[in-house]
């Protein structure tokens, strides 16, 4: 594959991202974002089972990047939690969700800066019983496992992370699960299960967070979120499907 | 430069379930009291929107900042202890109320068999049963004698449950409130045991059952099942708090005081006698002495045992000579289980934090031993607690951790998988202890504890033999794939487990190899008196808190006690 032509398409697809992140609202904004990825099988949609209610977690009706400096690191964070939580016929994936919304403004605030986590020298590796010892915070460790992906694609397809096909990115994914790849002050197999984790997170977090757009990520979990009590249903035989409620929504 | 402020009878470090207890009582005689808390006020009115799993299960809301204190961990002495840097394993509560406010309100009596689990061991099965590196001893007080407590206890939280398990030892009066709802999947649960000759019965619950007052007037509320309570606080008052009944009893008495981010860094000592604690305000780092008659050490075990540790009170263990007592038989839980996968969808995310029934046909010495390489049991329990769909993503073996068979499995699943669990019992072993840490220090300049553990092979052998019997409880109850819980190898200090630590303050009979004595009262010092699930000379099958309750009933007697006649109270 011609460089160039590799070239064109990462320029064409920064300008449609910078477009869709500053600009368009609701239900469709990262489904338009995504059209620009070709491979990306069922990416470009965000139906989702349900009426979709009013737009959640896009307080004011606009989002934008609060840690992330520019779209392209942004753009690789929202693909990879798409392969880590795919859009299929049960909902949306991580991108109609917004999950990379969520953990941007995560990693801006405490999650990001660790701070309620005890980051006092000395700083030894540890054996992994013993857990997190990195002196990376969670932001640091974000832009710098974004970083290597870019890179990981570079090397291994020559090509930029985003336009990749969903098996190779989960190539590079796997990579970093099964810790092949060398990150400097943590390991990537820890940098990994964050980056699950925190995906997961989004999906399902109370869309107050900036994730779980709609609250499809409950709805399709059959989840009902803030319920004030279920004092009369506990005691159904059946499965008792409740629409989800947001704390959100009591606003 | 350091205030000294006014003395006060009683001083206790920590306002959760036993710095309440015994403000309530000791404030009801007469007893001047303040409590020293190192976090915040808070009470009902602040979880009104307290459905949010991300802020509190997650990001741990009601937790301690370990940006300001922490443990060290090591699993073996040729180890080098670190910090836990971030929480996993157990959840350290902060605030008024402590762990009482965050707890999902499992109310157990531990068993006769707990407290002089070495005599009856060696009667029954001689006294090489466990190797002699395992420091199993009794705890210098017997069930019957810590019945009245017990009884106490469950009257002041309003304990909802039914007196039907033949192994329980014996009751002087009903539980307070009738059972939770048996719901149909606790149903399925209770018809399995009893198909397979178990004694199913449901469990004692904080999470009431029906409103109740209590005899000290406060009013608890009923619980609404909307599944949300481990971790949470509970915006109904229906979840049995210390700041819904102890704490609001001592106050109104007039007799007591709470002092808010005031952390407490050091008892003082005179000869043998204490005279006060030294603290920080948090927000300003102002330091302050508080004298007192008694000082009562009543936050989490840990931070008692640090307390004691840096005041240089009591004899420090070493796992080497075996000497010392402090910090010895430091013990966590055993967490045997299995979980079914079944077909259809069942209402998983409706619950309460202690709405389950339990079987104890393998709790304690329930069974015979005499074949099995080890002692004691677990309480195995199907609880309907209110799954969350971000720590929930159940998926059957073999599914990959991410990606579109991942997404698929886990929500399918999360509607369509019951557990069975055990508390299991946890022995004390020669190496397995607390101590101070050399290197690290918390943002006072105090030393961090430093915790050394592993599971032992009596940890492995009971979780096997248990986590089979949980198997067959779920293949009984029909499920279409039966998980076994994984076998145990080493501690790792990551996973959630339990927040049920025990050990490190025990009591007993003998100053040679316990801390404190029955009433509580530390050996070194008569006038320092020492609370929690530190004082378990082991930890035994069931969650922790009520029988921490009814030793800091006795306890606030024993207070009560020392302060008109003094001495030694035993």
């Amino acid at each position: 594959m011609a460089k160039k032509e590799k070239n064109f398409s990462r320029r064409d697809f920064l300008k449609t991202s910078g477009i869709a992140t500053g600009a368009l609202i609701g239900g469709g904004i990262i489904g338009g974002l995504i059209g620009a990825n070709t491979n990306q099988q069922n990416a470009g949609s965000t139906s989702a089972p349900g009426t979709p209610e009013e737009s959640m977690g896009a307080p004011g009706g606009v989002r934008g990047l609060t840690f992330f400096k520019n779209n392209a690191e942004f753009e690789i964070l929202n693909q990879a939690t798409e392969r880590i939580f795919p859009e299929d016929d049960l909902g949306p994936g991580a991108i109609g969700l917004g999950v990379a919304y969520f953990i941007d403004q995560q990693l801006a605030g405490s999650y990001g800066e660790n701070s309620k986590e005890y980051m006092q020298a000395p700083f030894y590796e540890g054996e992994s019983t013993q857990g997190y010892q990195s002196r990376l915070k969670r932001n640091e460790m974000f832009r710098q496992g974004i970083q290597l992906m870019q890179q990981e694609s570079q090397s291994r397809f020559n090509a930029n992370f985003v336009d990749l096909d969903g098996g190779q990115m989960d190539e590079i994914l796997t990579a970093f699960q099964e810790d092949e790849i060398q990150m400097k002050g943590t390991t990537s197999l820890f940098f990994f299960r964050l980056l699950r984790q925190a995906t997961l997170e989004g999906a399902y977090a109370d869309p107050i967070y900036g994730g779980n757009h709609n609250m499809d990520g409950w709805r399709m979990k059959s989840f009902p979120g803030h319920q004030a009590a279920y004092i009369n249903e506990i005691d159904s035989e059946d499965f008792v499907e409740i629409e989800p409620q947001s704390l959100g929504m009591e606003h | 430069m350091v205030t000294t402020l006014d003395s006060v009878d009683v001083v206790t470090v920590g306002v959760g379930w036993t710095g309440g207890i015994i403000a309530a009582e000791c404030a009801k005689e007469g007893l001047s009291v303040v409590g020293l808390e190192r976090g915040r006020e808070r009470g009902t009115e602040d979880f009104s929107i307290v459905h949010d799993e991300y802020r509190y299960a997650i990001r741990y809301e009601l937790m301690q900042d370990l940006s300001k204190e922490t443990i060290t961990f090591r699993n073996s002495r040729q180890q080098r202890a670190l910090p836990m840097r971030q929480m996993g394993s157990f959840l350290l509560g902060e605030g008024l109320g402590g762990s009482g406010t965050h707890w999902n309100g499992q109310n157990w009596r531990f068993l006769p068999y707990d407290f002089q689990i070495k005599t009856m061991t060696d009667e029954k099965y001689g006294a090489n049963k466990l190797p002699p590196e395992y420091t199993i001893q009794d705890w210098g007080i017997t069930y019957d004698e810590l019945e009245p407590y017990f009884d106490r206890f469950e009257k002041t939280a309003g304990i909802s449950g039914e007196d039907n398990n033949p192994f329980w030892g014996q009751r002087s009066s009903p539980y307070p409130t009738p059972p939770m709802k048996k719901t149909p999947l606790l149903q399925r649960f209770e018809t399995a045991a009893t198909n397979l000759g178990l004694s199913p019965f449901m469990m004692p619950s904080a999470n009431l059952s029906e409103a109740y007052e209590n005899p000290d007037g406060q009013q608890i509320n009923a619980c609404q099942y909307c599944g949300f309570c481990e971790r949470f606080g509970c915006e109904y008052g229906a979840k049995t708090s210390p700041e819904i009944t102890v704490v609001p009893t001592a106050r109104e008495t007039g007799n007591y005081e709470i002092k808010f981010n005031a952390n407490v860094v050091e008892v003082m000592k005179e000869g043998d006698r204490v005279t006060g604690v030294r603290y920080y305000d948090t927000e300003t780092f102002e330091e302050f002495i508080q004298p007192a008659n008694v000082v009562v050490l009543t936050s989490y075990m840990l931070n008692n045992a640090k307390l004691l540790m840096v005041s240089q009170i009591g004899e420090q263990y070493d796992p080497e000579t075996g000497q010392g007592t402090l910090g010895k038989n430091y013990a966590y839980q055993i967490l045997p289980g299995a979980s079914g996968f079944f077909d259809e969808q069942m209402n998983t995310f409706m619950g309460a934090g202690a709405l389950g029934m339990t079987v104890d046909d393998f709790n304690g010495d329930s069974f015979d031993h005499a074949d099995l390489d080890f002692i004691h049991g677990a309480s195995l329990s199907m609880t309907q607690t209110g799954l969350r769909p971000i720590l929930h993503n159940p998926i059957p073996p073999d599914t990959p951790s991410w990606g579109a068979d991942f997404k698929r499995a886990s929500i399918e699943n999360y509607t369509r998988t019951l557990n069975v669990g055990g508390q299991g019992a946890s022995m004390p072993h020669r190496d397995n202890y607390m101590s101070l840490d050399s290197t690290y220090k918390d943002i006072y300049g105090v030393p961090l504890l430093q915790l050394t553990y592993n599971f032992t092979d009596q940890d492995r052998a009971l979780h096997s033999y248990l986590t089979e019997r949980a198997g067959e409880i779920m293949q009984e109850m029909g499920a279409t794939t039966v998980v076994a819980g994984s076998p145990i190898s080493d501690y790792d200090i990551v996973p959630y487990q339990t927040t049920h630590n025990t050990g490190g303050t025990i009591m007993g009979a003998d100053p040679a190899t316990s801390v404190v004595n029955n009433f509580l009262q530390h050996w070194d010092a008569e006038n320092l008196f020492v609370i929690g699930a530190g004082n378990f000379a082991h930890n035994g099958g069931y969650n922790p808190t009520g029988t921490v309750g009814a030793l800091a009933y006795r306890c606030a007697e024993g207070i009560i006690r020392y302060s008109r006649e003094g001495g030694s109270l035993v």
